[in-house]
């Protein structure tokens, strides 16, 4: 069953008197419970298409649902409370709230949840704890190596049980190190959790690591593979 | 559950030197501000402390002041014969006829400059009349004699004024045996001696006013009619609080516009400071708040946090400003009296409620600077926030 249903999805900038058109009437379907790599050139459209689906951006034309929800027609309102429900993102750089700890950091999407403290605590002690950082709670992110960081965002990512995980090139700035990390931890998620996670990646190491690859050129989706098909 | 306000808090100490000059443009503006109402405040105590409710002035019909009025000896004994009057623990009603002038006396720290002090001459029943004037240093002067008590706010301003001095005006010579206090009141920047002395020196056989303590102070209005229709004279009475309240009403408020006029200008200042400064958080905090509005917190609560902020940092500012203004209070100055042209000297009043509305204003500033800053920091486009 599709968790994310594109269709037909036109995205034009305009960039003072150019027009980019990024999509001209793509369409795909990512699956629930999947782990799907979005690949492909700069200026393909992967992270504009990740910011559909999060509904941090809207489509010139075309539907966007993610379970079952309009996201193209939503207000920006509405698009906010359904974020906060449904939606796990994780940026290349600059997740974190440098003035918060690694807990608060991961405590802020409880907060718009009714969740009690005490409810609220525990869940930031599992999620970093699902990380490996439960020994980092009081950390600073200036105190944090770049892999604890993207770890911490991921952590932040999954504490409220989103339905959807997605990562614009988590490991982008990670050594490889990190990165094996972060991406053993993804798969994890994945399997052992059950989490649909889509993740924006230019390196083939982090592509090896999902179930799918979808591989985007000029805005149109060139190739669909099942890893290990 | 909203942004939580440890991320302003916090945010606000990362960028001290900005957040401190923001701050303190705040604080200056606040310090004048509560500065300014301080001398208002001070001057009208100093003349609401002057009267009191128990009292009735009398003055000719249709004189504003005690200066334009004129009441004969005929005058005098027909209130003081008036049941309306209250009476002395020796019998006699408390009633005193009183002359009322202004004398020019040089300055203590510039004997160029003069001002007119108020010499008011009282019977001496005016001792009781006013149960708030008592002698703080000496003795009351003497019946007959040219003796003269002064006002203690006034005896640091004029030369000539210490106890066993002699202070010329009027032509003559009198002594000062005694200082007297008078509850922070005007009465504290007069002099004061004996009425029958100061008539033949000043303006012949007349009285200025007449105060006198009424028998039931809840009576004033039945007081004020009889008194009033009383076919032998011609006066008009007045409650002795409400003519001082009234005394200081023009000055009181030409110095509250002054306040809010001056201050007014200095916090345009301040404002578009807190609009500096908050323009600049939001700008380099952009990533932060794609980040928010990403995980879900309403652009509304964006702009409730970055408004919070900017009024953090005002009311530190009005804080500041607070702790600067306090050392002023009861410091004595003194200004003329625009209703009676005499010297009035009193004490800044920095009250608690001023404090308060310093801080309020402050928080004004705070948030009116902070709302044009916030409302971008709110309208972020959230991919273009995270690019």
């Amino acid at each position: 069953m599709a968790l994310v249903q594109i269709r037909d999805v036109y995205k034009t900038f305009q960039r003072d008197t150019q027009r980019i058109d990024v999509f001209t009437g793509l369409s795909l379907d990512v699956a629930q419970g999947s782990f799907t790599a979005l690949m492909g050139p700069s200026g393909s459209g992967k992270s504009t298409l990740l910011n559909l689906i999060a509904g941090l951006d809207r489509p010139t034309s075309g539907t966007v649902r993610v379970a079952g929800a309009d996201v193209h027609a939503m207000s920006a309102a509405q698009l906010a409370a359904w974020r906060a429900r449904h939606i796990g993102f994780v940026f290349q750089q600059l997740n974190l709230l440098p003035v918060l700890t690694a807990y608060q950091n991961v405590e802020l999407p409880l907060l718009l949840t009714r969740l009690s403290k005490q409810e609220r605590a525990e869940r930031v002690r599992v999620a970093l704890g699902v990380v490996a950082l439960d020994d980092r709670i009081h950390h600073y992110p200036r105190q944090l190596s770049g892999g604890q960081e993207q770890r911490v965002a991921i952590a932040r990512a999954i504490v409220a049980d989103p339905t959807l995980i997605l990562l614009d090139e988590p490991t982008g700035q990670l050594d490889a190190k990190s990165s094996q990390e972060v991406l053993t931890l993804l798969q994890r998620l994945n399997s052992e959790f059950g989490k649909t996670v889509v993740i924006v990646t230019h390196d083939a190491h982090a592509a090896d690591k999902a179930k799918t690859v979808l591989h985007l050129e000029k805005g149109a989706l060139i190739e669909r593979a099942a890893v290990g098909a | 559950m909203k942004i939580p306000l440890v991320y302003n808090v916090r945010s606000v100490l990362q960028r001290p030197v900005s957040t401190a000059l923001t701050a303190l443009g705040i604080a200056l503006v606040v310090a004048v501000f509560i500065g300014m109402l301080a001398l208002a405040s001070g001057f009208r105590t100093a003349l609401v402390r002057t009267g009191s409710d128990r009292n009735v002035l009398v003055l000719r019909r249709g004189a504003d002041s005690e200066l334009s009025s004129g009441l004969s000896r005929e005058t005098a004994s027909i209130l003081a014969a008036s049941p309306h009057v209250a009476t002395g623990a020796d019998g006699h009603p408390l009633v005193s006829p009183e002359v009322y002038v202004l004398i020019p006396l040089p300055k203590i720290f510039d004997t160029t400059q003069v001002a007119n002090v108020v010499a008011r001459g009282v019977s001496d029943r005016a001792w009781t009349v006013r149960s708030n004037v008592r002698v703080v240093a000496g003795r009351k002067p003497e019946s007959g004699r040219s003796e003269i008590c002064v006002g203690q706010r006034i005896v640091p301003r004029f030369p000539h004024t210490g106890i066993g001095e002699t202070l010329r005006f009027a032509g003559r010579d009198w002594g000062v045996v005694c200082h007297f206090a008078a509850g922070g009141s005007a009465f504290e920047s007069e002099i004061w001696g004996e009425n029958e002395q100061f008539m033949p020196v000043f303006r012949g056989q007349v009285f200025q006013s007449i105060t006198m303590r009424l028998s039931d102070p809840g009576a004033f209005d039945e007081a004020k009619r009889s008194l009033e229709t009383d076919k032998r004279m011609t006066v008009d009475v007045h409650r002795e609080s409400d003519f001082y309240v009234q005394q200081s009403q023009l000055l009181g408020r030409l110095l509250r516009v002054l306040a809010f006029l001056i201050t007014g200008i200095m916090a345009i200042g301040a404002v578009f400071g807190a609009v500096n400064t908050m323009y600049a958080a939001v700008a380099s905090r952009a990533p932060e708040i794609g980040v928010l509005l990403t995980l879900g917190f309403h652009p509304r609560s964006v702009l409730a946090s970055f408004l919070l902020e900017s009024a953090i940092i005002a009311a530190a500012g009005g804080a500041a400003g607070c702790l600067f203004a306090l050392p002023i209070n009861g410091i004595v100055t003194s200004t003329t009296n625009w209703a009676s042209f005499s010297e009035i000297a009193f004490s800044f009043r920095v009250t608690p409620g001023l404090l308060l509305t310093g801080l309020v204003f402050a928080v004004v500033m705070g948030v009116l600077g902070g709302f044009f800053p916030a409302r971008r920091a709110a309208r972020v486009p959230v991919v273009q926030a995270i690019r």
